[in-house]
């Protein structure tokens, strides 16, 4: 019996905190508040839940967290804003640049993506 | 770093003022301004400002999603022509 959490399947044999990490928006501090307010001990597997504190868990979730779809769309609502408004982080998303100064003569993978070869490109003789 | 909160947005005294007063007459003009560390506050909103970029004024329309951004945000100093291999020929 898999235990779902706003559309999550949670793995069964992690830790109660862990397990909770699986949901976009859950991170390790927010799992442990979570568990704490739910009463349920951190270090209980997600598997030995009780049907009860499961859904205490889920109704202190839906209460007071944005999680998934949710949090996914108001970021990039976010995103767009920026976009939309033409400042220079907006400028940068659209171009798939870093925003926030970093050079980007060598590295700056994560935004830019795989390298891109480019033909003939010659090495500065002399 | 962000801003201390203590001290409250940066907002150019000189800017706001002339923008102030703008409001009270009703009148829209554009507003030079090498004020680019200047946060736009709300009463900015429907004015154009010219933000100047090192080179020249570029005009921004302030609308209200630009409240608590700063004015150099919208107006860039660097030109990029692109790289040499780009261009189509």
């Amino acid at each position: 019996m898999a235990i779902r959490i706003v559309g999550v399947d949670l793995p069964q044999n992690k830790r109660g905190e862990i397990g909770l990490t699986y949901i976009y928006g859950i991170g390790r501090s927010a799992a442990t508040k979570i568990l704490n307010e739910a009463g349920v001990d951190k270090d209980i597997k997600v598997k030995d839940w009780t049907d009860d504190q499961a859904a205490k868990i889920r109704e202190i979730i839906g209460a007071n967290f944005k999680v998934e779809g949710d949090l996914r769309s108001e970021v990039q609502l976010n995103i767009k804003r920026l976009m939309d408004i033409g400042c220079y982080r907006g400028i940068r998303h659209r171009l798939g640049l870093p925003l926030r100064g970093q050079s980007t003569k060598n590295n700056a993978r994560t935004r830019k993506g795989k390298k891109k070869t480019v033909a003939n490109k010659k090495k500065a003789t002399k | 770093m962000s801003r201390s909160l203590k001290k409250g947005p940066y907002i150019n005294v000189k800017l706001e003022n002339k923008v102030l007063a703008m409001n009270e007459s009703g009148k829209k003009t554009v507003i030079k301004t090498w004020a680019r560390a200047s946060m736009i506050s709300p009463d900015f909103v429907g004015h154009t400002i010219a933000v100047h970029n090192g080179n020249k004024f570029i005009p921004v329309y302030v609308t209200e999603n630009m409240v608590g951004h700063k004015l150099g945000e919208f107006s860039l100093t660097r030109t990029f022509r692109g790289h040499g291999g780009n261009k189509k020929r």
